[in-house]
């Protein structure tokens, strides 16, 4: 799998938000993508994963040498991300079940257990999803974008809100796809920059 | 190709069942819907007193009753995916048109639940008949399809705008206008025990207004539903 960006612009009515953004990335491999604040990294992350279209440009998806119709990249990311929320009415294990499925994976209760207990949610997976606190939720995230193997991960601020065993299992899952998938995160923060081999700077 | 449809049913009744479940645990949009339907009719049974109105008023009275119900409500079903933010994690993980129809799944057992309380409640305050109970099923069971899905797309447009309540009613009352008209024409004539037969220009109209408007609503979805 090979993930092509060309000429990427992203305008807001007059506002120029992202300008001739170029890349290639590989499986496996990593890539972190950075910039100030207001640069454009959501902006960059959310035209990747199909969330928004860009002004210019456009993003490839390549596997055995076919290019994988745009209307159907976005199935192929898995994404965590502070503007990504679950059902807060729902509980952690009603939300996994729910994006297994409808995600087209058979849900594997005993994976999933796992899943939830290597996060150090074991006991609380049964609580509504406004109960819980941000680091939480944010562990939960994760657990609804892996859950399904997907071949391209892309975090924007990967360890927000996470306390130091959750910016463990942050590590691990990055380490963990870098190596059978790819990874593309969006940071500043010096210690994730150091989690990506290569490294795209946006003005 | 049958594959893929039937993976996109399975995907929308998903979608379904997870909407049935966030409205059976938060009744955001039953509680709406209901006080509004009961409020109404209240209202419109203490001011009549026990005068007993002709089909000519009671139909569109109904019909209103039903409508704005269906409009305090059934909107809701797109504006919390926008409100709690979880519209893009849906965009990144179903394809539009399993969307709209789980949507559209919901809002149509919405209503349908909505018209089994309100029927019988609406007989028995306007102390009114019914005639001929086969057109009145017909009409209602057309009519709140039709309502469903006029009200999921206008519902999935408004979304994403600032002023989604104006919005919600000033769009679909024009859209709406076609199936009220033929909704109340039938409903009079199922008050006045009509053939079956009398109404089925009516019900033809509402069927092929359904056909339509799903159609239409799958074609301009994926446009809607993407930023």
């Amino acid at each position: 799998m090979k993930i092509v960006v060309e000429n990427i612009e992203k305008k807001f009515r007059y506002h120029s938000v992202l300008k001739d953004v170029n890349f290639e990335l590989q499986s496996p491999g990593s890539l972190v993508i950075t910039g100030s604040n207001g640069s454009g990294k959501t902006t960059l992350v959310k035209i990747l994963c199909g969330l928004l279209s860009p002004t210019k440009g456009k993003v490839r998806l390549i596997k055995n040498g076919n290019e994988i119709p745009a209307a159907e990249q976005r199935f192929h990311f898995g994404l965590v991300g502070p503007y990504l929320q679950l059902y807060k009415d729902l509980t952690a294990w009603e939300n996994l079940l729910f994006f297994a499925k409808v995600r087209g994976t058979q849900p594997d209760i005993d994976r999933l257990k796992n899943l939830i207990e290597s996060v150090g949610l074991k006991g609380r997976e049964h609580e509504e999803l406004k109960n819980y606190s941000s680091g939480m939720l944010q562990r939960v995230k994760y657990l609804t974008a892996i859950y399904h193997e997907p071949e391209i991960l892309v975090l924007d601020e990967p360890t927000s809100n996470l306390d130091e065993a959750g910016k463990n299992f942050v590590r691990q899952t990055i380490a963990a796809q870098s190596e059978k998938g790819m990874v593309i995160i969006a940071t500043n923060e010096p210690e994730e920059v150091a989690l990506g081999k290569q490294r795209v700077e946006i003005a | 190709m049958a594959s893929s449809v039937l993976r996109l049913l399975k995907q929308s009744l998903i979608v379904f069942r997870k909407d049935f479940q966030l409205e059976f645990r938060t009744r955001y949009a039953l509680n709406a819907i209901a006080l509004f339907a009961v409020t109404t009719l209240t209202v419109i049974s203490f001011s009549i007193g026990p005068t007993r109105l002709n089909s000519t008023v009671l139909a569109p009275l109904l019909w209103i009753v039903l409508f704005f119900s269906a409009i305090s409500g059934l909107a809701h079903v797109f504006v919390r995916e926008e409100e709690q933010q979880t519209a893009d994690t849906l965009r990144l993980v179903v394809p539009p048109t399993a969307v709209l129809l789980g949507k559209w799944f919901f809002n149509v057992a919405l209503l349908i639940g909505l018209e089994i309380i309100v029927l019988p409640l609406f007989f028995i305050m306007m102390n009114a008949r019914v005639e001929s109970l086969d057109i009145l099923l017909a009409v209602v069971f057309f009519g709140g399809l039709a309502l469903a899905s006029v009200a999921t797309i206008i519902a999935a447009i408004i979304a994403i705008s600032g002023s989604r309540g104006a919005l919600f009613a000033v769009l679909s009352f024009p859209i709406a206008l076609p199936v009220l008209l033929s909704a109340i024409h039938s409903t009079q004539l199922a008050l006045e025990g009509a053939a079956f037969i009398d109404c089925l220009d009516d019900l033809r109209v509402l069927f092929s207004f359904n056909v339509v408007i799903v159609t239409t609503a799958i074609m301009v979805f994926e446009f809607v539903w993407r930023k």
